[in-house]
């Protein structure tokens, strides 16, 4: 009797266990829904870039809702998204993506933020050959890697500083002469900006005087700095997230370092602006996406509209400058709508077949994937701080303020 | 590597001036962290590997009450003071308990701590890297090739302030005496009527409020991140070790060693810089193995 009864409860369990996997097997498309699926960093210490992500997917979300949703085989569907917290642990979030594609039935997948996140998700997406739209992942190795459903809409880390170099060379009748001082972050995304920097140097002839590598838990980088006061380099780079940026700034006003042309890469995360900002003027910014871009398409209106209807949703977190991590989460969620709709329908492989071909112009740049699946129609903008904290676009040598001189 | 040794060299004193103050910063603030460090694993023989992660959390408690423009000589004994207090719950909550169990029991609950606290304050501060800007003015010297922020100065002033007052509390106090006669032996004092429970709480409590000095002075001079505590961990751990266990003048010298070392080592691959504590450490260990082999007596 006991046995029978043992044996009941485990058929029962697997019977509801049967179910409940046939059930999320149909969740891509429930009812007149399409469910995206993206593991994200809400927690750890992604949370906040992880934040801007999500906010810019569930932006575009609500506005393609709301201008009728995606029209397939003839029907109106909504869009949703489904989130899992990935605590900003590239290990979490691959259990997670497998998790979205295999218990929840997700088939189309949205990016997490990082490209260390990104690298641990792509080998999963592409096992299951689910396609993923990704924002946030701007290694250049992540192209590399031959993945087929893999498509970011951002510009790769090679191109983060080349424009710096290009304007610095600018400056003179003969680039070789300068001299110039770096300093990165070992992490890979920052090695992959390092090549670009390096390849861009080598391509003028520039001498690179100092090339520093900077720790992961950097808080004081008064060595380098040392180095680039004695030897007078003509520009000086750094990058290394936001933590590079906080403490570059904050030790060039310390050690009174002023050099002609500084490039650094995450100053509006590190607010470097509002936290030193006499430092901080003259500063080369590169960036995704800026507000003033003369850019537009159908859902959002131009860049400048994003922004409006962005900061009306969610201004309480943004009483100043809107992330563009959240611009491009945005612009993934509408390669997604155009790539649905030439589809016209929900076959993952004609879906990845319709991504690959997506060229368009939106509020954020130009859209269009090479072979390897990165955007190869929208440039890296580069930005200068000026003295009152605003950040000015400069496209040319002739833009920009020239030597930075700051009378510490 | 050569052309960093020709600047050290072409550019002396000035270049070294520079480093050297830069060493005898980081080594004030190490030397704090130390302290508590070195007293802890010599009174209760617990390795804390939270030990950077008080260092922080003081830090980030010191941004919260600057936010408030609070002046950082009333910021500093209210954040020792709510540092002690919960170094003393913490105490009573987890080190209680572990106290007389074997190595790796105070190892793994301590890094398990350790990651609770950064989530923690990752929770409440967020991951943007932080710090305190005083707007103090910097000196500078040989045409500005060397720099020196009052903020850096401030720090040494409180850190050799606070290290003299603890050397006397140890010295002079009652508490003190307790402290050092638990750490020599545990069972005397008890036999002596020293409450050693109360020792040891007092201890922790007192590590935890040093450290939270320590992440004060940081977060004026550095910047601090949630998930920094490492790099205060290992310094800390390499300058105990390189000291002596239970040498407690030995830490401060130990400290501004190190400091200097980093500095130094941080000079010719900056890389290294943070690697150098790890270095010192294994080195330590492997002398004092090697010296105790040669001193070992062996009955033939």
């Amino acid at each position: 009797m006991k046995h029978s009864t043992i044996k009941t409860m485990v058929a029962g369990a697997a019977i509801a266990a049967s179910l409940a996997f046939s059930g999320s097997a149909l969740a891509k498309v429930e009812g007149d829904t399409i469910i995206l699926g993206s593991a994200i960093s809400l927690t750890g210490k992604y949370a906040t870039n992880g934040l801007h992500t999500q906010r810019g997917y569930d932006y575009a979300v609500k506005v393609i809702n709301e201008k009728g949703g995606v029209n397939v085989g003839g029907k109106s569907y909504k869009l949703a998204v489904k989130y899992y917290d990935d605590e900003s642990t590239p290990a979490r979030g691959a259990q997670l993506a497998e998790r979205l594609i295999q218990q929840d039935g997700v088939e189309y997948m949205l990016g997490p933020y990082s490209s260390g996140l990104t690298k641990a998700i792509a080998p999963v997406s592409e096992k299951f050959g689910v396609p993923m739209v990704e924002a946030e992942g701007a290694s250049r190795s992540l192209f590399t890697q031959g993945y087929r459903y893999l498509f970011g809409v951002l510009s790769t880390t090679d191109l983060y500083l080349p424009a710096a170099i290009e304007m610095a060379a600018a400056s003179t009748d003969d680039p070789t002469k300068l001299r110039v001082a770096v300093a990165f972050e070992g992490d890979p995304f920052t090695a992959d900006i390092r090549i670009g920097v390096l390849e861009k140097l080598a391509e003028y002839g520039m001498q690179v005087i100092v090339d520093d590598q900077l720790p992961a838990d950097l808080s004081d980088m008064s060595t380098t700095l040392t180095k680039v006061k004695a030897l007078k380099p003509d520009m000086l780079i750094v990058s290394g997230h936001s933590k590079g940026a906080a403490t570059a700034v904050r030790q060039l006003d310390e050690m009174k370092v002023n050099v002609p042309i500084v490039a650094l890469t995450h100053c509006e995360a590190a607010k470097v602006q509002e936290k030193f900002p006499k430092t901080a003027t003259g500063l080369l910014c590169p960036t995704q996406w800026v507000e003033t871009l003369s850019k537009s398409d159908k859902y959002f209106g131009t860049a400048a509209q994003w922004n409006e209807g962005f900061k009306a949703d969610y201004g309480e977190f943004y009483p100043t400058e809107v992330p563009y991590q959240s611009a491009q989460a945005s612009a993934a969620v509408i390669v997604f709508k155009e790539a649905f709709e030439a589809a016209n329908s929900f076959d993952k492989d004609k879906v990845r077949d319709a991504i690959s071909a997506v060229e368009m112009e939106t509020f954020y740049g130009n859209i269009k994937f090479s072979e390897a699946g990165n955007n190869i129609a929208k440039p890296m903008f580069m930005r200068q701080i000026q003295a009152d904290g605003s950040y000015k676009l400069v496209e040319k040598f002739g833009d920009m303020i020239f030597p930075r001189n700051i009378d510490y | 590597m050569w052309d960093d040794l020709q600047l050290l060299l072409v550019w002396a004193p000035v270049v070294n001036i520079q480093l050297i103050l830069e060493g005898v910063f980081i080594g004030a603030i190490f030397a704090l962290s130390a302290y508590g460090l070195a007293l802890v694993w010599g009174v209760m023989n617990i390795k804390n590997l939270a030990q950077g992660d008080f260092v922080i959390l003081g830090g980030y408690l010191a941004f919260a009450m600057n936010m408030y423009n609070i002046p950082l000589l009333i910021i500093l004994p209210i954040i020792m003071i709510i540092m002690f207090v919960y170094g003393w719950v913490i105490y009573l909550l987890m080190i209680k308990r572990i106290l007389d169990q074997d190595m790796f029991v105070s190892l793994l609950a301590t890094f398990g701590l350790s990651l609770v606290m950064q989530q923690v304050i990752n929770l409440f501060f967020g991951p943007e890297v932080q710090t305190i800007d005083m707007q103090l003015p910097v000196f500078e010297a040989f045409d500005s090739m060397v720099t020196v922020p009052s903020s850096k100065l401030l720090a040494l002033g409180l850190a050799g302030i606070i290290a003299f007052c603890v050397v006397l509390f140890m010295k002079r106090s009652r508490m003190g005496q307790s402290i050092r006669a638990t750490a020599q032996d545990p069972r005397a004092a008890r036999v002596l009527g020293i409450n050693t429970d109360r020792v040891y709480a007092f201890t922790f409590a007192f590590n935890s409020a040093l450290c939270g000095a320590a992440g004060v002075l940081v977060s004026i001079i550095f910047v601090i991140q949630p998930f920094y505590g490492i790099t205060y961990s290992m310094g800390s751990f390499a300058i105990v070790t390189a000291a002596g266990l239970g040498n407690l003048p030995g830490v401060i010298v130990s400290a501004f060693g190190i400091g200097l070392f980093t500095k130094y080592c941080g000079f010719f691959e900056s890389a290294l810089e943070y690697a150098a504590p790890v270095g010192v450490l294994l080195s330590v260990l492997m002398w004092r193995q090697i010296t105790m082999r040669r001193n070992r007596q062996v009955v033939r």
